[in-house]
């Protein structure tokens, strides 16, 4: 931490004012629906000050601190995708004249986003879905413009959320690359403070505008104290050693049909994942009939038509659709775009109504492997 | 600031040159750009995303035409509300085009060897470009087998170019059918069977396929039992698809995306999850 800095809470403060003056709409999260989301920020009162919440399978319940800290939480159930990779977008519009039509592009909505409080999980999630979008054969022009527009307020995490398993995925507690500026909220006795790690020129911009001093050593130390700690609290973890091939060698695992007796194909586990990012399209057209437009939103692989072909789906049983989504995201993902569809951000286990985690589920395949190489 | 790009999500204006009635419930379009800047090339194997004005896109394996000929052929079958609606359509009128996209049967690695390609259905139209351009350089390849099956006689495709193919070009041109009518007089039963009656030496062949995911199952171990190489023989996947670009995640297959990686593929390399249920 050469450039660190460290602000107040009004220096924090400050920051999201001068990022709404440098043309950034500020979102980030605070509080509703009894959930923390992301949402437009105006000023730190409307962070979740004093909150905390409660995570495991299949609970999420938000609860009072005993202080007054701003980022002392794990992730909700929003992610940044929601963002950079909208829920809903129409893709361009068409209209008829006589037996011709013509095709209106979409014009390129070039939002800037500034993003307060982007956890180390979030900022690995946001590099995988770079590679799907920009890195790729093809590129997703809106999604391009605004991943290079965006401006990241990365925060260190302060504690483990109670399904946080990013230590063993290599993707956490601690911020290292990608971020503008790297927060670590520190609450010692009576004092409050932001540690502030600049990770780029229009990072150091914005600190130049916002009350700050240098950080001393001993703020530098409790900062990465801090994380340390957090590190340390991690209940869940998977181990990933050639998850690959276990997966691919156990497409006919029995445990698959086990976990099918719970899952409800709900597609709650891939709306909330940050590196989820299947969408469908859908066509519309005006009462007339002359305007049509066409539309992509988020899509599901356990939704009922993803794999509809010649009048029935590929993956009919949740079975299926369960061990396509996870060998996706831990196996295949790392054929498609070289490393892992997980972050561990533990989303989709706190998100699953039944609280199915396959932190549990994949050591099961794991181990009735071993158990059988026993047997032999 | 607001600027308009091209996204690969937004179809071009393409002209239909030419409406062509293959069979009872099969079409073609031969389609050209509206906007000159727009090419028209493609390779053999390749599909396009047609899109029907306020209903649809489709993907569609391009089918023609010929080397040096105008245009890009698209070999539909009427069984759905899109297909249904580019039915429709008549000379003149406007579909909306993405593409080309995806791989290509391989041409120039297969000079030197016999080719055998197996159809089935509607899966002869991504093999007919493949065909056109082994005939355009007919003397760089060994012996060429097409064997074709389809349900029923009036499901033949293409049928008037098979004698151009047999006498012209030498191509082993052997057809058959599940259900046969009174006046049909060739083989009865499934595609595979054909290729005990072809002449091919397998070790040197280069197999191209497209047809139900069961009809290659067979074709594939048919071949294999033939000794063709799993390195020589050449599948063709389909799955559902939204955006051909990478983007929608429908059509995975195991690891491969078919838009981007397919949806021609080397057989060994998928064969850890071909013939998979569900998969």
């Amino acid at each position: 931490m050469n450039k660190s800095v460290t602000i107040d809470r009004e220096g924090l403060n400050q920051l999201i004012i001068v990022l709404g003056g440098m043309g950034f709409q500020v979102v980030g999260p605070t509080v509703r629906d009894e959930a923390i989301v992301y949402e437009k920020l105006g000023s730190i009162k409307d962070l979740p000050e004093g909150f905390t919440d409660e995570q495991d399978g299949g609970i999420y319940r938000l609860k009072r601190r005993q202080d007054q800290s701003l980022f002392g939480y794990a992730v909700g159930p929003h992610s940044w995708k929601k963002f950079l990779h909208p829920p809903e977008r129409r893709l361009w519009q068409a209209d008829s004249e006589g037996s011709d039509f013509e095709i209106k592009p979409e014009k390129l909505d070039t939002t800037k986003f500034a993003f307060i409080g982007v956890r180390s999980c979030e900022m690995h999630a946001i590099a995988i879905q770079d590679k799907v979008f920009i890195n790729d054969k093809f590129v997703d022009p809106v999604y391009q413009v605004r991943r290079e527009n965006a401006f990241f307020v990365a925060v260190n995490c302060g504690q483990a959320g109670g399904t946080c398993f990013c230590v063993s995925m290599n993707t956490g507690p601690k911020v290292e690359a990608g971020f503008d500026l790297a927060l670590t909220e520190v609450l010692e006795n009576d004092r409050h403070y932001f540690v502030v790690e600049v990770g780029s020129k229009k990072g150091e911009a914005c600190v130049k505008q916002m009350t700050h001093q240098q950080a001393q050593k001993e703020e530098i130390a409790q900062a990465e104290n801090v994380v340390k700690e957090t590190a340390g609290q991690m209940g869940r973890s998977l181990n990933t050693t050639d998850i690959k091939g276990l997966l691919y060698e156990n497409l006919e695992h029995p445990r698959w049909d086990d976990i099918a007796e719970r899952c409800l194909s709900c597609a709650n586990c891939t709306m909330v994942c940050p590196t989820c990012f299947c969408s469908t399209v859908e066509d519309v057209t005006d009462i007339t009939g002359t305007h049509a437009e066409r539309w992509q939103k988020w899509d599901s692989c356990f939704t009922m038509d993803f794999t509809y072909l010649h009048g029935g789906e590929v993956r009919a049983s949740t079975k299926s659709r369960y061990r396509q989504w996870l060998t996706h995201k831990l196996a295949s993902w790392q054929d498609q775009f070289g490393s892992s569809g997980c972050v561990g951000c533990g989303r989709c286990i706190t998100w699953c109504p039944p609280g199915i985690d396959f932190t549990e589920e994949v050591p099961k395949i794991r181990d009735s492997e071993t158990q059988s190489l026993k047997m032999s | 600031m607001e600027t308009t790009m091209q996204s690969p999500m937004t179809p071009w204006p393409y002209r239909i040159e030419k409406v062509i009635r293959e069979t009872h419930d099969t079409f073609s379009l031969n389609v050209v750009p509206k906007d000159s800047s727009r090419g028209m090339t493609f390779n053999p194997g390749q599909f396009n995303m047609l899109y029907a004005f306020g209903v649809g896109e489709v993907p569609i394996s391009i089918s023609g035409p010929k080397p040096g000929e105008q245009g890009m052929i698209h070999t539909i079958r009427d069984v759905g509300v899109v297909t249904g609606a580019l039915h429709q359509l008549k000379k003149d009128q406007t579909v909306g085009l993405r593409g080309p996209f995806g791989s290509a049967w391989p041409i120039e690695e297969s000079k030197g060897y016999d080719i055998v390609i197996m159809a089935g259905g509607i899966g002869l139209a991504p093999l007919r470009p493949a065909l056109y351009a082994l005939l355009d350089q007919r003397d760089k390849f060994g012996e060429i087998v097409l064997l074709y099956g389809v349900r029923k006689p009036e499901d033949l495709l293409f049928t008037k170019e098979f004698e151009t193919w047999r006498g012209k070009y030498g191509v082993q041109v052997k057809l058959t059918v599940d259900t046969a009518d009174r006046e049909w007089r060739g083989n009865v039963g499934v595609v595979n069977t054909l290729i005990q009656r072809a002449d091919f030496d397998p070790i040197n062949t280069v197999a191209m396929i497209c047809g139900p995911e069961v009809m290659m199952r067979f074709a594939v171990s048919e071949l294999k039992r033939q000794e063709v190489p799993e390195n020589q023989i050449f599948i063709t996947m389909e799955r559902n698809m939204k955006c051909a670009v990478g983007f929608c995640g429908h059509c995975q297959f195991g690891p491969a995306f078919i838009c981007k990686d397919g949806p021609i593929f080397r057989y060994d390399k998928v064969k850890q999850f071909f013939g998979i249920r569900e998969i």
